[in-house]
């Protein structure tokens, strides 16, 4: 006899910055069912964006997310600089790059520390915020900030850099490759791990194609999707560097992806600094014409697309964004039916969902009696566990 | 407030990558208004949205980046946006949601990253799709009233912001 249960992730939750609800629809231990309500703090950002000029927008939509705070500028940038046909200097070409690889670097590892920590492996959770440090430095060295860098503008960059402070990125990047190498190797060769993520959370390649998912989740589905080599923009055209991707489509793959990007991410920036030429960093952009282009990004996450259409005017008439989180959080509905409860939140975490992108929390109800079953906390705990009883069995 | 006519139906010559996936559309393109090397804008026959997307899908390394709507003089102008890879071309096609109904038909059932960006449109702007499998509230809270859409043009946001809700009763039980 089947007994349907309903959990409820969301829409609050103390490991969570922000909020997002999603519904889990259990029968025993299998899921059955996912639902996601989103927006509960929905800013209103691309109405918000109509009412300030071409060159206010980038510091407005760099605050969508605090991560991807050099993607979504960059994205909006490059619609505008479609719109207004400006050739960017090559030095602020690159000078883009060096930031945005940056912010992938720290972004992955961050993620890494969080994935680790849902499994029960709180050691990971340390390093890798230990070694997501020095990446921030990096940021304040190169941006004069942690977050929110105000690095875009339309037509090139607001600030260059010195060769010192070039000199300062590359030996702080070039320093955390061995840390991260290390961190790689262990997730690659844990038995635990292989146990734990192999075939938990699998997304087909066809369902990752028809869900629109991109970035690592779409890339360790099979999709050798990557905005960086396909659409180049920035400086990636002119640097070698390689698209990783995995076919299996489970939480490993996913964070296998991650990992080698985090590496490949290092070593794209090595190549940027030493290739990097002299001259102009902004292209002194008068005024924008009527007109409309896309933009998009390969941000840590996936792809940022971004949508601009101009009257002519110094304000936008519309301003689209939209965050890699809202196309892959739609793909749980294909890869979280079937999963054992203690996996759910590793494949929810497996996407890196982002509240600032799309928004989230979560406790689990019973359907009939309406009496809380489990929070995120306890879910964790689950997963936590399951990793447990795999290594004593191994 | 700025108001943007619908652009006239420009047509421009098909050329390249963009202008095969196109001419691949057939007759179901009514209007190109931009066809270069990297990026394609094209109206489409508003009948036939979803055989459109029925075709899109199926070129090889399509998918649906996102869709935009915008308010205009004559409805809701909406674009769904197509990245094709590893070209890295991103064709977007318009459909105008006219009439008083606003409606056009909904491509979620067919492609289903649609699904959550028509009904953000429906939410934000009141445009309908017919068609659409689940078109409950995803960013509106459910108390915020019919018939408000704060991403129109005529929407102020300090005039015409709702009152908030009442506060719900506090729980019986206290959170863990």
């Amino acid at each position: 006899m089947s007994h349907k249960t309903m959990i409820n992730i969301g829409p609050f939750h103390p490991l969570q910055e922000e909020a997002e609800f999603f519904q889990l629809y259990v029968d025993g231990e299998r899921v059955v069912d996912v639902d996601v309500r989103i927006s509960y703090n929905h800013r209103g950002i691309e109405k918000l964006d109509e009412s300030k000029t071409f060159d206010q927008v980038p510091f407005v939509v760099e605050r969508v997310c605090g991560i991807c705070s050099a993607s979504h500028p960059l994205a909006y940038v490059q619609a505008v600089e479609d719109i207004a046909h400006v050739q960017v200097p090559e030095r602020a070409l690159y000078l883009r790059t060096i930031v945005n690889e940056l912010e992938r670097i720290h972004s992955h590892l961050l993620w890494v520390g969080l994935a680790g920590h849902f499994l029960g492996y709180n050691t990971v959770f340390m390093w890798a915020w230990k070694y997501r440090e020095p990446i921030l430095d990096a940021l304040e060295v190169a941006t004069g900030s942690r977050v929110n860098y105000a690095n875009c503008k339309i037509g090139g960059v607001r600030r260059d850099m010195t060769d010192e402070q070039l000199k300062e990125i590359d030996r702080l990047a070039t320093e955390s490759y061995g840390p991260v190498e290390m961190l790689t190797k262990a997730v690659i060769d844990d038995p635990v791990l292989h146990a734990r993520l192999k075939n938990v959370g699998v997304l087909s390649k066809a369902d990752a194609r028809a869900y629109g998912a991109t970035g690592p989740t779409g890339r360790g589905s099979g999709l050798p999707i990557d905005v960086r080599r396909d659409d180049p923009y920035a400086a990636y055209d002119r640097i070698d560097w390689q698209v990783h991707y995995e076919e299996s489509g489970d939480v490993f793959a996913k964070a296998k992806v991650r990992l080698l990007e985090t590496l490949e991410a290092v070593k794209i920036i090595q190549r940027a600094v030493r290739a990097i030429p002299g001259g102009e960093i902004d292209a002194k952009v008068q005024n924008i014409p009527p007109g409309e282009a896309v933009g998009h990004v390969e941000a840590p996450r996936g792809e940022t697309f971004h949508y601009v259409r101009s009257d002519g005017s110094n304000y936008p008439v519309r301003h689209k964004v939209r965050a890699p989180s809202f196309n892959n959080i739609p793909t749980f509905k294909a890869s979280c039916i079937g999963q054992e409860i203690a996996d759910v939140a590793i494949t929810l975490a497996s996407v890196d969902p982002c509240y600032s992108c799309t928004e989230r929390m979560c406790a689990a109800v019973d359907a009939e009696s309406g009496r809380r079953m489990f929070d995120f906390a306890q879910l964790v705990k689950l997963s936590q566990e399951k990793t447990q009883r795999l290594r004593r069995q191994l | 407030m700025s108001e943007v006519a619908i652009p006239r139906e420009v047509q421009v010559p098909l050329e390249g990558f963009v202008g095969e996936v196109l001419g691949a559309l057939g007759d179901a393109v009514i209007g190109v208004e931009r066809c270069d090397e990297r990026r394609g804008f094209a109206r489409i026959d508003p009948q036939r949205t979803v055989e459109v997307a029925r075709r899109m899908l199926a070129m090889a390394g399509t998918r649906l980046a996102t869709a935009t709507g915008i308010d205009v003089r004559d409805g809701i102008d909406v674009l769904y946006h197509w990245c094709i890879e590893p070209q890295g071309v991103v064709v977007t096609l318009k459909v105008l949601a006219a009439g008083p109904e606003m409606t056009v038909d909904s491509i979620a059932p067919v492609v289903p990253a649609a699904n959550w960006i028509e009904r953000e449109m429906h939410d934000l702007l009141g445009a309908n799709f017919r068609g659409h499998p689940d078109m409950r509230r995803l960013i509106l809270d459910d108390s915020w009233p019919e018939g408000v859409y704060p991403l129109r043009k005529d929407f102020d946001q300090v005039r015409d912001r709702p009152p908030l809700p009442p506060a719900p009763p506090a729980p019986e039980e206290a959170l863990p």
